[in-house]
Parts: structure tokens; C-alpha cells; sequence
């Protein structure tokens, strides 16, 4: 910049913020940032109109895609943008579906009104949590988060709290008939998810292209330099933690309201581990990978489940192997594609892609 | 007075348990900087091999040995083939590689023996010699194998040339090599070292808990509270704080909380630990050059 002033040239191009090194680039003729624009244009006409094309079971599904991914999504926030660890984001699932529970079931209070307290309640645990822990280096966030996990479920079992919690049974809930007329109650719930989907994508958009995705990528990459700069790394850290709890409050409220019954059992550790899994099968520091990683939860122990059923016969314990292969997944994602599914995928067209 | 007096010796005998896992922590930790969240089911996998000696026929002594041998040799071989490729990943490749194998671990063991409780046998005759209330046999015998346990481990690494050679390869790798130590290999020893030192904590602790694929999680999250409240960088203050935790969570479940929040308990301590006292008991305090 200063030479080029200095030198009487006026600079060609204003640098923003949004000046991505991909942008100059084209794929099959078409500019990067018109590729861009299209695949997410795709993308919302195929999740608006998917359900109308689809069963009722399998749009119910797809809102268990939905929200799981937005967990995935606070997850990779806090991972693959500020290189920190969560082993226990079960837990801030869990405080958002107990705490939008309570407020139907003890409070009375109606559903939708009920998924905004659970993230900021979840926004405020995340931020407490994290300040203690996050003034040490990660990993020691990784075990302080390990803790929380498996203690979640008993405190959620603890029989002092059962007026609030339900103790073991939880609480069964009972969600209202769709208000729309033409809409089954599956696809009701599932634009109603929808909705806080697109909000919450749009805002982890913004979020980390902007002068704060900036100083969380900055802390990721190198800690000290970033405190040099002026980056208070202990408070964003903090509030990263607490954006991601909000990101797994939503998602756990939306759950409570979707499958209306939630338990202690629904989060515990391996729920925990199953959204680490998503989140780096997906890829990190990727927003689309959430939905890979949403999908990846629902959809493969499934499919995996049905596979080992043909292969080993309906023995119980065959089960188990699903979880075997995960593990050697993950170790092999580690390996060859430690970027991930989003990873790949840019790999692929940064293949095809040719520079102008 | 004698309730008191017998919940912390049953708090040691356990607490001898949590000091040997927060050692294999410790010591896993000083060699790669990383928590093994593995470690407690690495334990429970080398218990039901030792479990299927038993039930082959082997007398239990046989079968515990053997299966020391057999766990030592499998944390060499986890060590060469799962971390040596990725030794100089970012911490992140190296969690999910821990939790992979956990999760492994976890679902093998359930694969191959199933999810059903099962009886571990006890070496240890039923009866005291002595006449005591505040004791039992089981009690005695696990703090007496893991103390004998700890003090051969200490004095491998203090008199033997390859415990000499492990703490260098931990302590300065680049100073190490230079003089001629493989330490690739120095820590293969250690991953070794500590899944047999969780093989004894484990095979110690299943008569206890009883044995199934997920009889070590919470024994694991206490021996890593043990090894937070000791210290990370002090294997003495691990072995310590593994004792002190099974002191404190005996006592805690006597007097204040009952005994259906212990996990909660120990995640109370491992946060209270990381705000006031990062280093621990006996750590040093950790200064980074820029």
C-alpha cells in the first residue's frame, strides 16, 4: 500500500475485509465468488423445498439434521476457529433442552418463546465455564470440558433437583398442532427449525469474517502474537465459548421441542464424542460442514447399524462394531484428510479451478 | 471417630488406584504434552485379557503378569504405529486420535466380551489376618501391590541407565538426541510403561467396580483430577494428589454429598484446581519464553 502511494500509483482495488485470494480465480469459466453465490442459492432452495417433496418421517430427520448440525456448527466455532477443545458440549445441550423443557413444562411458557432464553442461559454457563479454564493452554479446557460430560448426566439425575429435572424418567413434553393449515406438523417443525438455522449460519457467517473472526482466528494460529497485537485473548476466548454453548443451547432446545422427550441418557459423553466426530469429519473452520457433520450424526450410525446387521446378523453385540469403524475413521481422517469432508471438497475445486 | 477412621483407609486403598492411573497420566503427559484420554480404557481392555487368561484356566498370578506383558507390549505397539506418524500434528489431530481410540477401546471390548457386568476375581484371601473392622483383605492387598508397584518405578527411573535415558528424552528431546538417545523410541517406552501401570490399576480396581466396557470412566476422571491437583509436571505430586482424591471423595461421599455426585465432585475439583492453583501441589509453574 505505502509503496504504491508513495510511487504515485493509485491502488487498483480498496482491501477489505472480503478480499478472499480464491475470489480471482474461476471454475469451469465462472468466477469463484459467482460459484459462491450459486451453490448457496442451491442450497436454500433444496432445504426449502425439500420437505415438500418428502415422507414425514424423513423430514422429521432432517430437523434432527438440522439442529445437530447447528451444534456441530457452535462446536467448529470454538475449534476450528479458535483452536480450542470442548469434550463436553453434551453439556450445554443439555442445559438448552432442560432449560426450554422447564420453561414449557413447569413454566408453561409456549415453545417458541422458549429457544432464545436456552441460548442466552447457555451463552452465560459457556462464558463462566470458560473463563477459569481458558487462562490455561487448551488442553486443560479439554479436560475441565471431559469433566462437565460425564458429570452433566448425574447432575441431571440428582434426585434434589428432580422437581425441576425429572430426574432418570426427564420430562415428556407435548408440542401444538402446526398453525399453518397446509403444513404437516413435521414440516411446521422443521421451517420453524429452519428458521434459526439460516439466523444462526448468517450469523457465524458475519462472526468470522469480521474484525472478531479476525482476532479468533489470530488466537488460533498463534496466541502470543495475537496478544501482542492487542487481542485480549482470555476474553475472547471466553465469549467464543460462550457463542459456541449459545450455538448448543439453541440446539438443544430445539431439540426438547422437536422429539418432546428429553433424559439424561440423551447427553452424555459419547453424545459428546459423536459431535467431536461430526465436527471433524465435516471439517474444521468450515460453516458448511456443520450440515456434513448434522448429517454424518443422524444418518451413518444408521446406515452403518444396517450394514453390520447384513454382514454379522442381528447379534446386539455386532452393534458395537459401528462403533469400532468410527474410530478407525477418525484416525484415518486424521491422517489423510485432516481437513475433512470440507476440506476435500475445497481440495477438488481448488483442482478444477483455474487462476484468470 | 472409627466411621471416619475407616472411610479414609478405604479412601487410600482406592486412592492407591487413582494414583497409579494419574501416574500413567503424568507420565504420557511429560512425554508428548498431552492428556492420554485413552488411558482409563487401555486399563479396562488389558483387564478382560487378564479376565479371559482367568477363564482360559491360568491361576490369576499367571494371567496378571502376562497380562502386564501383554499391555506393555500394546501401548509400545500404540505408540509405533498410531502417534509415531503424527508426532508433530497439531494438539487437535492428537485428541481426536485419543478419543478414536477410546472410543476403540470402549466398543472392542463390548464387541468381543459384551456390555454385561461381570465378576472380577480378587487375589487376595477373604479374611484378615488380623482382627480389624476398618480394613478389608481387598483393601490391604491393592495398596500394598501399588505401593510395591510405585516404588519399582521410581527406583527404575532413578538407578537404572534407561529410566535415566526416559526422563531426558521427556525432559529435553533436542539435548537428548544429541547425545545420542533414540528418543522416538524412549517414548514408545513410556506409552508401554504407563499402559502397564493402568493394567495393575485396572485389574486392582475391577474387583471393586466390577468389570464392563465402562467401568473406567470415572475411575479414569478422578486419577486425571489426581494428577491436576499434584501437578502435571510431578509424578511424586500425582501420585500424591491420586491419594488425596480418594481420600477427599470417600470423605465427601461420607459427610456432604452422598455418593450419587461424586463425578460432579471431582469436576468441582479440577475447575477449583485450575483457578486457584494452576500448577498443582508439587508442579512447577510452567514460564513461556516468547
Amino acid at each position: 500500500m505505502t509503496a504504491e502511494t508513495a510511487s504515485g500509483v493509485a491502488p487498483t482495488r480498496t482491501p477489505s475485509n472480503r478480499a478472499n485470494p480464491a475470489d480471482s480465480l474461476t471454475i469451469f469459466g465462472v468466477r469463484m465468488p459467482v460459484v459462491r453465490q450459486i451453490s448457496i442459492g442451491i442450497g436454500i432452495v433444496v432445504a426449502l423445498g425439500l420437505p415438500a417433496v418428502s415422507e414425514d418421517f424423513a423430514v422429521f430427520q432432517m430437523t434432527q439434521v438440522l439442529y445437530l448440525a447447528m451444534a456441530v456448527l457452535g462446536l467448529n466455532l470454538l475449534t476450528g476457529f479458535t483452536g480450542q477443545f470442548s469434550l463436553g458440549h453434551s453439556a450445554f445441550m443439555a442445559i438448552g433442552a432442560y432449560t426450554a423443557a422447564i420453561m414449557m413444562d413447569r413454566m408453561e411458557i409456549a415453545y417458541f418463546w422458549t429457544i432464545i432464553p436456552a441460548g442466552i442461559v447457555c451463552f452465560v454457563a459457556g462464558f463462566l465455564f470458560g473463563l477459569p479454564a481458558l487462562r490455561l493452554e487448551g488442553l486443560y479446557l479439554a479436560l475441565a470440558t471431559f469433566a462437565l460430560a460425564l458429570a452433566t448426566p448425574q447432575l441431571l439425575r440428582y434426585e434434589h433437583f428432580e422437581q425441576f429435572t425429572g430426574g432418570v424418567q426427564g420430562i415428556d413434553l407435548l408440542k401444538p398442532d402446526s398453525p399453518v393449515s397446509f403444513l404437516t406438523n413435521d414440516q411446521w417443525y422443521y421451517y420453524f427449525s429452519l428458521l434459526f438455522g439460516f439466523i444462526l449460519i448468517w450469523c457465524a457467517w458475519n462472526l468470522v469474517r469480521g474484525r472478531t473472526g479476525r482476532a479468533m482466528i489470530a488466537i488460533r494460529d498463534n496466541p502470543i502474537a495475537a496478544s501482542t497485537m492487542g487481542v485480549n485473548t482470555s476474553m475472547y476466548k471466553a465469549t467464543t465459548f460462550g457463542v459456541s454453548g449459545l450455538y448448543c443451547g439453541i440446539a438443544g432446545a430445539l431439540s426438547a421441542v422437536v422429539v418432546e422427550f428429553i433424559a439424561p441418557e440423551s447427553f452424555t459423553f459419547a453424545h459428546a464424542i459423536l459431535l467431536l466426530i461430526a465436527m471433524v469429519i465435516g471439517g474444521l473452520a468450515s460453516i458448511p460442514a456443520a450440515i456434513i457433520g448434522g448429517m454424518f450424526i443422524l444418518y451413518v450410525p444408521n446406515i452403518s447399524e444396517s450394514v453390520v446387521d447384513t454382514f454379522f446378523g442381528g447379534d446386539p453385540s455386532s452393534k458395537a462394531l459401528v462403533w469400532v469403524s468410527f474410530g478407525v475413521f477418525m484416525i484415518l481422517t486424521v491422517y489423510v484428510m485432516p481437513s475433512g469432508v470440507a476440506g476435500f471438497v475445497r481440495q477438488i475445486i481448488g483442482k478444477l479451478a483455474r487462476g484468470r | 471417630m472409627e466411621y471416619f477412621l475407616q472411610q479414609t483407609l478405604s479412601g487410600l486403598a482406592t486412592g492407591a488406584i487413582y494414583a497409579s492411573l494419574a501416574l500413567a497420566v503424568v507420565m504420557i503427559y511429560q512425554a508428548i504434552d498431552h492428556f492420554n484420554f485413552a488411558q482409563g480404557e487401555m486399563a479396562m481392555f488389558s483387564c478382560f485379557i487378564a479376565w479371559q487368561l482367568i477363564h482360559w484356566g491360568f491361576p490369576y498370578w499367571i494371567a496378571f503378569f502376562f497380562c502386564i506383558a501383554i499391555s506393555f507390549a500394546g501401548g509400545v505397539a500404540i505408540e509405533r504405529i498410531v502417534f509415531a506418524p503424527i508426532r508433530n500434528a497439531p494438539i487437535l489431530s492428537h485428541i481426536v486420535v485419543f478419543i478414536a481410540l477410546f472410543q476403540i477401546f470402549n466398543a472392542t471390548a463390548g464387541y468381543l466380551w459384551e456390555f454385561t457386568i461381570r465378576v472380577f476375581p480378587s487375589p487376595f484371601p477373604e479374611t484378615l489376618p488380623f482382627e480389624s473392622k476398618l480394613i478389608g483383605m481387598h483393601e490391604v492387598g491393592v495398596f500394598g501391590i501399588t505401593l510395591a508397584m510405585l516404588l519399582l518405578i521410581y527406583l527404575f527411573f532413578k538407578y537404572t541407565n534407561v529410566g535415566l535415558a526416559m526422563r531426558a528424552a521427556a525432559a529435553s528431546p533436542d539435548s537428548a538426541r544429541l547425545v545420542g538417545i533414540n528418543v522416538g523410541w524412549m517414548l514408545s517406552l513410556g506409552w508401554g510403561l504407563a499402559a502397564a501401570i493402568g493394567a495393575v490399576a485396572g485389574m486392582m480396581i475391577a474387583p471393586i467396580v466390577y468389570l464392563e466396557p465402562n467401568m473406567m470412566l470415572f475411575i479414569l476422571l478422578y486419577g486425571f483430577a489426581g494428577a491436576v491437583v499434584g501437578g502435571l509436571t510431578s509424578p511424586l505430586g500425582a501420585v500424591l494428589g491420586g491419594f488425596l482424591m480418594g481420600v477427599l471423595e470417600n470423605l465427601a461421599g461420607a459427610y456432604i454429598i452422598g455418593s450419587e455426585l461424586k463425578l460432579t465432585f471431582a469436576l468441582v475439583v479440577i475447575v477449583l484446581i485450575l483457578i486457584f492453583k494452576p500448577a498443582g501441589l508439587l508442579g512447577r509453574v510452567v514460564v513461556q519464553r516468547v
